[in-house]
């Protein structure tokens, strides 16, 4: 195996969805190649990382704010619906 | 397990009951579909138009067009994959707007080969947290996502941030699921390249890009 057909595979073997068969290929290719080990621990950090530190919160105050004007909207798209 | 399953039935039970009080007229089932899902449509809304301004219009548009649109989700999908996509597409519409070329889809830039081939192989897995506080860290995450094609970053925030399965997001997207795992993993592979040159100089010692 090559290092290029270890990186097609990676996603599937970091998400745990290949078989048996080929999970032993890539486990001999990762036992003697240094450059995907690091590749492979290092993406498995990426998704860690962008799992674990949400960037985007939505603050409560905001969350209130939007909460009320989507029901407002919803309550007016209602009352437009009878209306008609 | 058991119980896990169990809850999660009840869960998705629960869900269509709001659904079908919401499809009823009931403002109040709908007002818990909103908190139930906002926070996570928030979330999807900012990667994808990098604006808080556009991320909040695209909240409260979606769920009113949810409303609105209520009696034509036939649920043989769950009503969460159904709202996404509707907000996916709201959060396109406003990129395209503040784009100029407007020709911003989840096709774009998918031929690009940046991040096919690793280049940066130094292991910064251990600790990169550890470097930075917080802020610091959370500015280099928005600026590293920042950069992928819209295509790509939607499918990495949909499956790894929001934890959705591949079938899912292909379905959310209107995608098919070659095209999803495709985008997936050269979105992690470029993702992780542009960390690698953040977290490799803090390490070397200099602190900067």
């Amino acid at each position: 195996m090559k290092c290029n057909d270890f990186l097609k595979e990676l996603s599937d073997y970091l998400d745990g969805k290949i078989t048996e068969g080929l999970k032993a290929e890539l486990d001999e290719h990762l036992h003697w190649c240094h450059e995907c080990h690091v590749v492979l621990n290092t993406t498995k950090k990426t998704i860690e990382i962008y799992r674990d530190n949400q960037i985007y919160e939505l603050p409560d105050p905001l969350r209130t704010r939007l909460h009320d004007a989507i029901m407002s909207k919803c309550r007016n798209a209602k009352q437009h619906k009878k209306d008609v | 397990m058991v119980t896990i399953q169990k809850k999660a039935v009840e869960g998705v039970t629960d869900e269509m009951a709001l659904v079908h009080a919401a499809k009823r007229g009931d403002l109040e089932a709908f007002s818990q579909l909103v908190n139930r899902y906002d926070r996570n449509i928030f979330r999807i809304a900012q990667h994808i138009t990098h604006n808080e301004e556009d991320a909040q219009d695209v909240v409260q548009d979606a769920f009113l067009k949810a409303y609105q649109n209520l009696e034509q989700f036939q649920e043989n999908s769950k009503f969460y994959t159904w709202l996404v996509r509707i907000a996916v597409n709201e959060a396109l519409m406003k990129l395209r707007k503040r784009r100029t070329d407007r020709t911003v889809s989840l096709d774009e830039d998918v031929e690009t080969e940046e991040g096919s081939m690793p280049r940066e192989v130094a292991d910064w897995s251990p600790n990169p947290e550890q470097l930075y506080g917080q802020s610091e860290l959370g500015d280099i995450l928005k600026k590293t996502i920042q950069g992928l094609p819209p295509g790509f970053r939607t499918v990495f925030v949909l499956r790894d941030v929001e934890g959705l399965s591949t079938e899912e997001t292909a379905e959310m997207l209107g995608l098919s699921v070659p095209a999803v795992k495709s985008r997936l993993l050269r979105a992690r592979l470029q993702l992780r390249e542009r960390l690698a040159r953040y977290f490799k100089s803090k390490r070397d010692g200099d602190g900067h890009q």
